[in-house]
């Protein structure tokens, strides 16, 4: 396989896993959040806040796994040498 | 990644000569736009204040009001001090995230110098006034309780310093570029309805995301002001 379908099997699948664990994780806190709501509903305003910034550092992880397919898809460091590497090869 | 339609591309031209490329001049000139629009609404709004606000005063009473409680609320009263900055940040970071919503507009955000600009203000401002407050008795917050685990402890708290701003940067970055270029890709396939539904969803992501910076540079800034422990 050649580097740039190699690239873009790296960022389908990296973005992929990166979203599982986000995705239980997420769940997890929201289940925590609406259990909270429904045996104490007068204290949703502060449990939407806690919960908010919770999911928003928990995001975080998928969007890290997000930048760094972008810098493999858009971004790649490693462009030139392969396409250097790819011209040597070809000679 | 260039954006394909923009009303402002001829401000790429002008940037030539500074060498800035394309993708960078767009956050410059639309980060310039908001700044323009956000400066001309307040003026209007400030002409003439009257005791009884209505129409644009009203309005801007109830957003300056909401963000004031809710720093009030997260930071207590001593936070006030601190409303001019963070409303700025909050005001900005969503005005720059809602433009993105327009067609032909470049939400200034989903570039990373921006996300990085705010993050950085966030991050100096936090150390600038923790050290306003406790002077040199700041150091004590990266020392930890125990003094024989304070060497330790110390390069724990540095790294955990340090990975604020890229945080914030990041994640403000990600998902607005990663917004838009979802819009991108929806639009070449099917720019019918299509992305109709990703666009709500993009009100709801500007939202949460202005709401989420705002928070946790109080959370940042309230943390260096509190004593040590």
């Amino acid at each position: 396989m050649d580097f740039f379908s190699m690239c873009v099997f790296a960022a389908g699948i990296g973005m992929g896993l990166g979203a599982i664990g986000t995705g239980i994780g997420q769940g997890f806190a929201v289940k925590g959040a609406v259990e909270g709501v429904a045996r104490n509903p007068s204290a949703s305003g502060k449990i939407l806040t806690t919960m908010m910034i919770g999911l928003a550092m928990i995001e975080s992880l998928a969007i890290y796994a997000l930048v760094i397919c972008l810098i493999i898809l858009f971004a790649n460091p490693y462009k030139d040498i392969a396409l250097e590497l790819a011209k040597a090869a070809a000679k | 990644m260039v954006h394909p339609l923009l009303f402002l591309e001829f401000f790429r031209k002008m940037l030539e000569p500074l060498h800035i490329t394309g993708a960078s001049a767009d956050a410059i000139i639309y980060t310039w736009l908001v700044i323009l629009l956000l400066l001309a609404l307040s003026l209007i709004a400030t002409k003439s204040l009257k005791t009884i606000p209505s129409g644009l005063q009203n309005f801007m009473e109830i957003v300056v009001d909401t963000i004031e409680k809710m720093i009030v609320d997260t930071m207590g009263e001593h936070g006030r001090r601190y409303f001019p900055m963070i409303a700025t940040l909050a005001i900005f970071i969503l005005v720059s995230n809602l433009i993105g919503l327009v067609p032909g507009f470049f939400p200034p955000t989903a570039n990373i110098n921006t996300t990085a600009a705010c993050a950085l203000v966030v991050f100096i401002s936090t150390h600038v006034v923790g050290i306003k407050e406790h002077g040199f008795h700041y150091v004590k917050h990266f020392l930890g309780p125990i003094w024989w685990l304070a060497p330790m402890i110390f390069f724990i708290e540095i790294i955990g310093h340090l990975s604020r701003p890229v945080s914030l940067t990041l994640r403000l970055f990600g998902n607005m570029n990663g917004h838009e270029l979802v819009l991108m890709v929806f639009f070449a396939l099917a720019p019918f309805f299509v992305p109709l539904p990703m666009m709500l969803m993009g009100v709801l992501v500007s939202f949460i995301q202005a709401f989420v910076f705002m928070l946790l540079a109080m959370i940042y800034i309230q943390g260096s002001l509190e004593e040590a422990h």
